[in-house]
């Protein structure tokens, strides 16, 4: 059974806190009991005291008044002296852990995270793309954060640490797993509708896989069918946020039956949506806009290669 | 009703809760006092929007305070710092039962009122036909059609001298409107680009954002406008009590409160002429 | 006004009749009446909410409504029971009530505002209310941007409602502030008021000095809305993170609006009930003050996560710690009123005991959050939802309740059932208990607040929670019950059935219209109750000496 008071240590959670995966977790960890036991101290200063008087002063109904002295100078200068020190002390070690949490290492290993509503997107040096954190064990680890809509927050109760993801500005978290396994990660800051459904796993490899992981993750034309990599693409790159699938009106046109349609261009040409023009509004896309939409798309140049726009125009293909 | 004011020795305007007119009027002041900071707080909170946007792009500011006219804003310190002043004089003619003279100085205050709010909508009519206004809604290019309304010529004069430069600087990246569709006369020639206050700023480059500055323009100069409306209100309310001679030497706590307000409406302006129009 | 001997049967809730009579009334105790009906009204309401929320909360999926339906009723529980009950519910339904008649006054100084203040609430909450009807608002009580300048929600509507609602808050502080500095009795000096009116006066400081940054604040939110004035809007060069720091600098000494008159119910309760003086009156009434001056500097507490400086979290990391002081020295001084008193456990003293079990709980693990390193981990954490209910209900509701009771016989001139009111008390006291200390164990864990749905690890958890909401709702319908039941056949209340000395006591129950039948009231030391006997056949205390008990007016 686990105790009111035991301490939570690597991979066992204790009555109130989680697993203690992360570097830091173990110092919040000490911090967090040292609270712990001077408020059960201080509770029970209050309550014992409080519940004497009560019984023992207890008096029928009716008393006249109770003549004792009603100001004590000395005392009251204890109990404010005391109470000072003691969160003097506590500010200081707070504030000492706390700086080290919100200083990343140098030479930590960066991830980029992307918060949107209501997903997390972690993109990895190599461009590669995850819905979930990956992250080599008894490494320095930075996420570099931001936002596409409203504010978010990275927690990762196993790591004891969080941070807002807001949008303009990049924000940063850091830590360092002590072991591998797989961490719930939430998004703290209220989002909307599936705000209690933005969850990730932080998946920590041992140091000697996570590599390798990362080279066979980002192989997905070796292990996925085109039209499941153009899907995927479709919800990471931000596509989803302008082009519906079942004809919803959006910034840009449906994919909804789109391939092999003519579209209606804003110099009042026509063209035929096929490989080549789908491929073209990717990599240049304001050369031909359809329509009645603005040309707002960003250029992907760079960004996909041959083989991932054939997936896409693949994945186009497919919705119907 | 129930607010049964009482018989003897209770004057109509003593309310019964009070011992007397002293300890009425001075809480009345008390109160006044307290509502008064409750003001200053609520355009606090503008001020500090300001100063954090101001100290982290303080460009923004220097660049887009140029586009308002610091003669119409001279002009209207001056205004209501008259009124202000024959507002403190008529308290003063309630306090001494000077009857006409309080009503005549009450009607100036009022007067200087409405003038100022003739000259701020000058000032605002001016801004958005140049469409420098507040986020979305910043369009400088806007400005194009000036000339066709021949009825507002003279505010084109004050106004428009500076405006061309905002489509030059704004063309090679702005962001909010699309240069093709400034024909090119609309820039002017660069002789009329030097805003009219005579100084010689750097009117180069347009930086990014500026229409976070006519945001706080339009919000501090709004709230201010409204309060100055209020004030107008409560001005022409004891106007029309004082032609009935309510205020003597014995009662004027309403002049003297209304008095109160109307120097704190005009105390925030002095605050606010320099903040947005004197920046260098 | 002298005419004493016709106005014993006249009081001030038969003096006139008729709705008007009420509704348009400058009489402070009635409009305190209108306040107490009008916020228990929203409690009932904000109440229902909470029930909607432990009950959808029952199981880790869908259970009663959509994941939108519960985003609008944590929301409208959050502002409900934030500006329609809490924030008015001592100041302005029992300080309206008791704060001219601890003065010995005829009323407060403003009785017109006084009666505006009630309307603009009225107001307020109508569009408040309306705005859930029209098109619901899911934003959460605090109104983030940029999420509240993007949903489709009638967050404008609801906003508007917010800034009347602000707008009464203020008139009654001023109201007090005045009344307190002018209409003092002759012998009653600055260290002569009893404890509750320091409270109310630090609360009306900071009700006068922080709600018009909230009005100005939300202004700034309905006008982004509106307008699109790009303030908090990062695409237009705005700063979303600006609107937490203009929302917490009201919102957080608003959390001290609510607590400092609770603390001084609190106050008067344990001296009363002790039979004793109160112990380190000074000490007291100070620390009300510096609770109300630090208050205004630790709004910046609600923001560690939020990507502010590591300098400005730790400037607020220490002055957060700094208001734990003052409010430790409140708990040791009372702890010291009870010593050797001779403590009588009646349902206000129950009241008062359990609000010292649970503010304590709730200011210790405020620590836990006033550190920068655990609060990082807590933060936004269903911890945070049980410490502040601790603070808020177990200290704010309960010292309300405790007041409630302790008055009752003075407004309605009625007793309420002892016996049941101690019955309630308890249960109360336990449903509270089960239903927000799970919530601590959640939230260390790692349970993020305002989620809908949750890990299977919680359902436990979270099942003992919701039960314990049910114990508390049997609680408040007691409550409910057997106090409507006295106001139809309770005993008739005596003048001063707790043996109180403030001057509220040294008139009739229910008090006559003008509060003391034109009688000079002089100051007393309101905790010097040596004045005043038990009579028996009346069930309450009568002057040592005969006459009215005021003699006493050292």
């Amino acid at each position: 059974m686990i105790g009111f008071l035991s301490t939570a240590g690597a991979g066992e959670p204790s009555f109130w806190l989680p697993s203690q995966s992360s570097t830091i977790a173990q110092r919040v960890d000490s911090i967090w009991e040292f609270i712990l036991w001077l408020s059960v101290f201080f509770f029970a200063l209050v309550v014992v005291l409080g519940a004497r008087f009560a019984l023992k002063y207890r008096a029928a109904r009716g008393q006249g008044t109770q003549a004792t002295t009603d100001h004590n100078t000395i005392l009251e200068v204890v109990w404010t002296v005391i109470p000072t020190i003691l969160v003097v002390i506590l500010f200081w070690v707070g504030f000492r852990t706390y700086i080290d949490m919100s200083t990343p290492p140098e030479n930590a290993y960066e991830i980029q995270v992307t918060g949107q509503k209501w997903q997390w997107l972690f993109t990895y040096p190599n461009g590669y793309v995850d819905e979930n954190l990956h992250a080599p064990v008894d490494t320095d680890v930075v996420l570099v954060m931001t936002s596409e809509d409203v504010i978010h927050s990275m927690f990762i109760p196993a790591f004891r640490t969080k941070q807002d993801v807001v949008p303009g500005r990049y924000s940063k978290l850091w830590f360092n797993a002590t072991e591998t396994g797989e961490f719930d990660i939430y998004c703290a800051e209220y989002c909307g509708t599936s705000h209690s459904d933005m969850l990730a796993k932080a998946v920590i490899h041992p140091q000697d896989e996570f590599e390798p992981w990362l080279a066979e993750a980002s192989n997905l034309h070796g292990r996925f069918p085109p039209v499941e990599i153009g899907e995927m693409y479709y919800k990471r790159f931000g596509c989803k946020q302008c082009h519906s699938l079942d004809s919803a009106p959006g910034i840009g046109p449906t994919f909804q039956g789109l391939f092999g349609t003519m579209e209606r261009l804003t110099d009042g040409s026509s063209v035929l949506v096929d490989e080549n023009y789908i491929r073209e509004s990717i990599l240049n896309p304001q050369a031909k806009v359809t329509e009645g939409y603005a040309p707002v798309m960003p250029t992907f140049q760079g960004r996909f290669n041959d083989q991932d726009i054939t997936a896409i125009i693949e994945f186009i293909k497919s919705v119907e | 009703m129930t607010d049964s004011h009482g018989s003897e020795g209770h004057p109509a305007h003593l309310q019964h809760h009070f011992d007397n007119d002293r300890q009425q009027f001075s809480a009345s002041k008390l109160g006044m006092w307290l509502f008064l900071a409750t003001e200053i707080l609520l355009f606090a909170g503008l001020f500090v929007a300001y100063a954090v946007y101001r100290s982290n792009h303080p460009e923004i500011f220097i660049y887009a305070s140029q586009f308002l006219d610091t003669t119409l804003g001279g002009i209207n310190t001056m205004v209501l710092l008259l009124s202000s002043f024959t507002m403190a004089w008529g308290v003063r003619a309630a306090q001494l039962g000077q009857k006409k003279l309080l009503v005549s100085l009450l009607a100036i205050t009022l007067l200087g009122g409405f003038g100022f709010l003739g000259i701020k909508y000058v000032e605002y009519e001016a801004k958005w036909k140049h469409g420098l206004l507040w986020g979305v809604n910043f369009n400088p290019a806007s400005h194009d059609d000036h000339g066709e309304d021949a009825g507002h010529a003279a505010v084109e004069a004050e106004e428009v001298a500076p405006a061309p430069v905002v489509t030059e600087a704004v063309t090679p990246e702005g962001l909010k409107f699309e240069p093709t569709v400034v024909p090119p006369s609309a820039t002017g020639p660069a002789g009329t680009v030097e805003p009219d206050d005579g100084v010689d700023h750097d009117t180069g480059v347009q930086p990014e954002n500026v229409q976070i500055f006519f945001g706080i323009y339009f919000l501090m100069t709004g709230l201010h406008g409204i309060h100055v409306l209020v004030g107008m209100s409560l001005i022409f309310w004891i106007l029309l009590k004082s032609m009935g001679g309510a205020y003597g030497p014995k009662y004027f706590t309403p002049v003297d409160l209304v008095g109160l307000y109307w120097h704190l409406v005009d105390l925030i302006w002095i605050f606010l002429f320099p903040l947005l129009y004197l920046i260098h | 006004m002298s005419t004493a001997a016709t106005t014993r049967d006249s009081n001030y809730l038969n003096v006139t009749k008729g709705a008007l009579s009420w509704l348009l009334t400058l009489d402070h105790k009635r409009i305190g009446i209108l306040y107490l009906v009008s916020i228990l009204s929203s409690f009932f309401l904000g109440g229902m909410m909470a029930m909607l929320i432990r009950t959808e909360l029952l199981t880790p999926g869908d259970t009663i409504m959509t994941a939108d339906q519960y985003n609008q009723v944590f929301t409208l529980h959050g502002a409900i029971m934030i500006f329609l009950f809490i924030i008015p519910g001592i100041p302005a339904a029992l300080g309206n009530f008791v704060l001219p008649l601890m003065l010995g006054a005829k009323d407060v100084a403003f009785p017109r505002l006084n009666l505006l203040s009630w309307w603009l609430w009225i107001t307020g909450a109508f569009i408040a209310v309306a705005s859930i009807l029209i098109n619901a608002v899911d934003t959460g009580w605090t109104f983030y941007t940029p999420y509240s300048t993007t949903t489709g929600t009638s967050v404008t509507l609801i906003v508007t409602g917010v800034f009347i609602l602000g707008f009464s808050s203020i008139l009654t502080g001023l109201n007090f502030i005045v009344t307190i500095h002018k209409l003092r009795p002759k012998g009653m000096t600055w260290f002569k008021m009893p404890l509750l009116l320091w409270g109310l006066y630090s609360t009306a400081i900071i009700q006068v000095l922080a709600t018009p940054v909230l009005g100005i604040t939300l202004l700034l939110l309905a006008m982004e809305r509106i307008m699109g004035i790009g303030i908090f809007d990062a695409a237009l060069g705005g700063d979303p993170v600006l609107f937490q720091h203009f929302f917490w600098f009201y919102s957080h000494p608003a959390v001290y609006i609510m607590i400092l008159p609770a603390m001084g119910v609190i106050s008067e309760l344990i001296s009363v009930f002790s039979r004793k003086h109160i112990f380190g009156y000074k000490f007291i009434a100070f620390s009300s003050i510096a609770i109300a001056v630090f208050s205004f500097l630790v709004w910046g507490h609600h923001m560690f996560t939020s990507g502010q400086s590591e300098l400005v979290n730790m400037i607020f990391s220490a002055l957060t710690f700094s208001v734990s002081i003052p409010s430790a020295i409140k708990v040791f001084n009372w702890l010291a009123t009870m010593y050797k008193g001779r403590i009588q456990l009646d349902t206000p003293m129950l009241y008062a005991l359990s609000f010292l079990f649970l503010f304590t709980i709730g200011g210790l693990t405020g620590l836990f959050l006033a550190t920068l390193a655990t609060d990082i981990h807590l933060h936004d954490t269903y911890f945070i939802v049980a410490h502040f209910h601790y603070v808020m209900f177990g200290g704010t509701v309960i010292a309300f309740l405790g007041g409630l009771h302790y008055w009752w016989p003075k407004m309605t001139g009625k007793m309420y059932n002892e016996k049941l009111g101690r019955i309630a008390c308890l249960i109360l006291f336990v449903g509270f208990n089960v239903t927000f200390f799970t919530q601590f164990v959640m939230g260390s864990r790692g349970m993020p607040r305002r989620y809908f749905h949750y890990q299977e690890e919680f359902t436990s958890l979270n099942q003992l929670s919701s039960l314990g909401s049910y114990i508390m709702a049997v609680a408040f319908f007691m409550i409910a019950g057997y106090l409507l039941h006295s106001l139809a056949k309770g005993r008739k209340a005596p003048a001063n059935p707790w043996g109180a000395n403030s001057l509220e006591w040294h008139t009739t129950s229910p008090p006559p219209f003008d509060n003391f039948d034109g009688r000079e009231m002089q100051g007393v030391d309101p905790y010097d109750y040596t004045g005043w006997k038990y009579d028996e056949s009346i069930e309450g205390y009568v002057p040592v000496g005969g006459g009215d008990g005021s003699r006493d007016s050292r």
